[in-house]
């Protein structure tokens, strides 16, 4: 479920099974889009059968995603922290969006 | 400490204000400061002017103010109230052209992550845009 690698170039991505109940719903995407703001790197989500990639810290786009449930979330990230930014986001939907003390 | 933009919701209902800044706290957490005001002093359906520049002053941060209101009055008494506030806070106040529970959460969680006003303001208002 969790796959990362270094791409040709500095593009790191990952990918991620959303075991969300609901989907991408609006509190996920916030979470999600709040955790993509703390990294440098650029970050781009798509849900895995969709063609465009999507910018992963605009929340209206995030939201407007409307993943399922058991769809796979791609991530992919180029910069500094690509690869912490990488990591980071698929623990979070890994972990189902867990609510943290931030 | 890092400031971010404050939000501050503008309704003609206080339930209205109130669920909004609810819903915006749990959604995107304590980070943000956020300031509501709804209904007349009288408690019924209205705006205040001076209730919106308590608002205002409650939300401050020195990155700035964004108002998101629901109808009308709303806007208009949020625009007076702005031009009330101390001259050295009067441009770093910004009413958005945005749906309120929308656009607050959205809002906010642009201002969450540090961005500026201006930021800020533009993510609220391309949900106007589209």
């Amino acid at each position: 479920m969790l796959e990362t690698r270094k791409a040709n170039g500095e593009v790191i991505t990952g990918s991620v099974r959303l075991i969300h109940a609901a989907g991408m719903h609006a509190r996920p995407a916030v979470k999600l889009t709040k955790l993509a703001k703390k990294f440098q790197a650029q970050i781009s989500v798509r849900a895995s059968d969709a063609a465009e990639w999507i910018n992963a810290k605009s929340v209206s786009k995030i939201m407007a995603l409307r993943a399922a449930r058991d769809s796979i979330i791609e991530i992919k990230a180029s910069g500094e922290d690509a690869k912490a930014a990488v990591a980071a986001l698929v623990a979070l939907v890994s972990a189902d969006f867990p609510d943290t003390d931030q | 400490m890092n400031d971010t933009v404050g939000i501050v919701i503008v309704s003609h209902s206080q339930d209205i204000a109130k669920g909004t800044a609810d819903m915006v706290r749990q959604m995107v957490g304590s980070e943000v400061k956020v300031a509501f005001c709804g209904g007349n002093p009288d408690g019924g359906l209205g705006t205040s002017v001076s209730l919106i520049m308590d608002a205002i002053n409650n939300a401050w941060s020195p990155k700035g103010v964004a108002i998101l209101v629901d109808l009308g009055g709303a806007e208009t008494n949020s625009e007076m109230a702005v031009e009330m506030l101390q001259p050295d806070r009067r441009n770093l106040v910004v009413v958005c052209n945005a749906p309120i529970v929308e656009g607050a959460v959205m809002a906010a969680t642009e201002a969450a992550g540090g961005s500026s006003l201006d930021e800020v303001r533009a993510v609220a208002e391309e949900l106007s845009a589209s």
